[in-house]
């Protein structure tokens, strides 16, 4: 299998401020990637940057072997991008928007994209101004799934959904992956949902990526552990630390170790994919403490 | 054929939920010799999930020698696991009863009971897995 996404060192500033910093990346081609972070942590500006819609400001990323922002031409026709608010044109009918995608897209499949919105029951002689907001999301999902791009990037695509939309959205989703070779990544700021439907988890905080793993190892590698007070360094020598409380009696920490805890004063539990990434958030908020374990490990 | 479900309060990982189900399916009788499991598209179309969750889950039980994926015909059911004979299943429920007894005897309270029979478990499944 072969890296449709290669980042190093990727940043973006906006003025003074870096919207990401130091990103490091690889995705293989195939995998279904949950991006997962804060609002304000960066998603949407890495999902930028890997559509070529903003040139970095220091690093490099490749997409499909090219840089989008500088080799566009080359680079875009690999990459489907639907922006958080979908933004199509409000007054055309789907039907107009898939003639139009028809004509802009070299291998556009219109036969699949209208069956698809067919059987939803996606009204395509409508104003899509005039759809509900689940049909909204169908009719731009189909939109960028008929491009058959290699790499299909969804800013919050289930934000705005009711539950029963969403399942809908999913399992389309779900079903093109079936089919066609692509890499999806989708950005959430809860992972909830996406935890069934991917197989990848990267956790941005702060403009920095915190986690980039297969969801498989990021589930077998993380744990809760309690014990003594006062053995926080014990437990820095063979785990990294994540986030830790202390009382007077007892040390209660999240760790990321690839081995097992043998230890018998550490008692240890398996934590759930949502609990993982919390423990990343909340490390996140306190940016003094992380200071403080990385010295100590 | 039959409808994979995943409870994602479970902690289990959801390819192990679906071999799970395979197994009860087949040892229930719902499942027979030669009967096909339902093709991953329409799987994942019906409970979303990453198809290659469903994947893993039908080489896991290709693996165990319980299913046989024909190339692009789909996944049979090959044979039913090894039925335990009752006679062999109330053996062993009588020598568990006998530990728990002891273990009883010896001063622990159900829940220690049970925190040390997970805990002996789990050891054995890592060992074994480690010996695999």
């Amino acid at each position: 299998m072969t890296e449709i996404v290669m980042a190093e060192g990727l940043g973006k500033r906006y003025g003074g401020q870096w919207a990401l910093r130091d990103c490091t990346l690889q995705v293989r081609s195939q995998r279904a990637v949950a991006l997962v972070g804060p609002n304000g942590a960066g998603k949407t500006t890495l999902l930028q940057l890997l559509a070529g819609l903003l040139r970095p400001s220091e690093g490099w990323v490749r997409v499909a072997g090219g840089a989008p922002f500088q080799e566009a031409g080359r680079v875009l026709p690999h990459v489907a991008f639907v922006a958080q608010e979908q933004p199509l044109y409000r007054d055309f009918t789907g039907a107009e928007l898939l003639t139009l995608g028809a004509h802009m897209n070299p291998r556009w499949d219109d036969r699949l994209v209208r069956e698809r919105l067919r059987s939803l029951g996606v009204p395509l002689d409508r104003p899509v101004a005039r759809l509900s907001g689940g049909q909204r999301s169908q009719v731009a999902l189909a939109l960028s799934l008929a491009k058959q791009a290699e790499l299909v990037l969804l800013d919050e695509p289930l934000a705005s959904l009711d539950p029963l939309a969403r399942q809908e959205f999913l399992q389309t989703l779900m079903e093109t992956l079936s089919e066609a070779p692509m890499t999806l990544v989708l950005s959430s700021h809860i992972v909830g949902e996406l935890e069934r439907v991917c197989d990848w988890l990267i956790i941005l905080t702060a403009a920095y990526v915190q986690l980039s793993v297969s969801i498989e190892e990021a589930l077998a590698t993380h744990q809760r552990v309690v014990g003594p007070a006062s053995r926080l360094d014990t437990l820095a020598s063979f785990a990294e630390v994540i986030v830790a409380t202390e009382t007077p009696r007892q040390t209660t920490a999240v760790v990321r170790t690839s081995g097992s805890i043998f230890d018998p004063a550490w008692e240890v539990h398996p934590m759930t994919l949502e609990e993982i990434v919390l423990a990343y958030l909340t490390q996140a908020r306190s940016p003094s403490r992380r200071q403080g374990w990385d010295a100590a490990v | 054929m039959i409808d994979f479900f995943i409870d994602g309060r479970s902690g289990v990982p959801p390819y192990l939920q679906i071999v799970h189900q395979v197994r009860q399916a087949i040892l229930l009788g719902r499942l027979r010799v030669g009967d096909q499991l339902p093709p991953v598209r329409e799987v994942v179309s019906k409970i979303a999930i990453n198809p290659n969750t469903v994947f893993k889950a039908y080489r896991d039980l290709e693996h165990l020698g319980v299913v046989e994926m024909r190339q692009g015909h789909g996944t049979f059911v090959r044979r039913a696991p090894r039925q335990v004979s009752s006679s062999e299943l109330a053996a062993m429920r009588r020598s568990l009863l006998r530990w728990m007894k002891s273990a009883r005897e010896a001063g622990l309270d159900p829940d220690s009971i049970r925190a040390l029979f997970t805990e002996t478990f789990q050891e054995a499944q890592r060992a074994r897995a480690e010996t695999a």
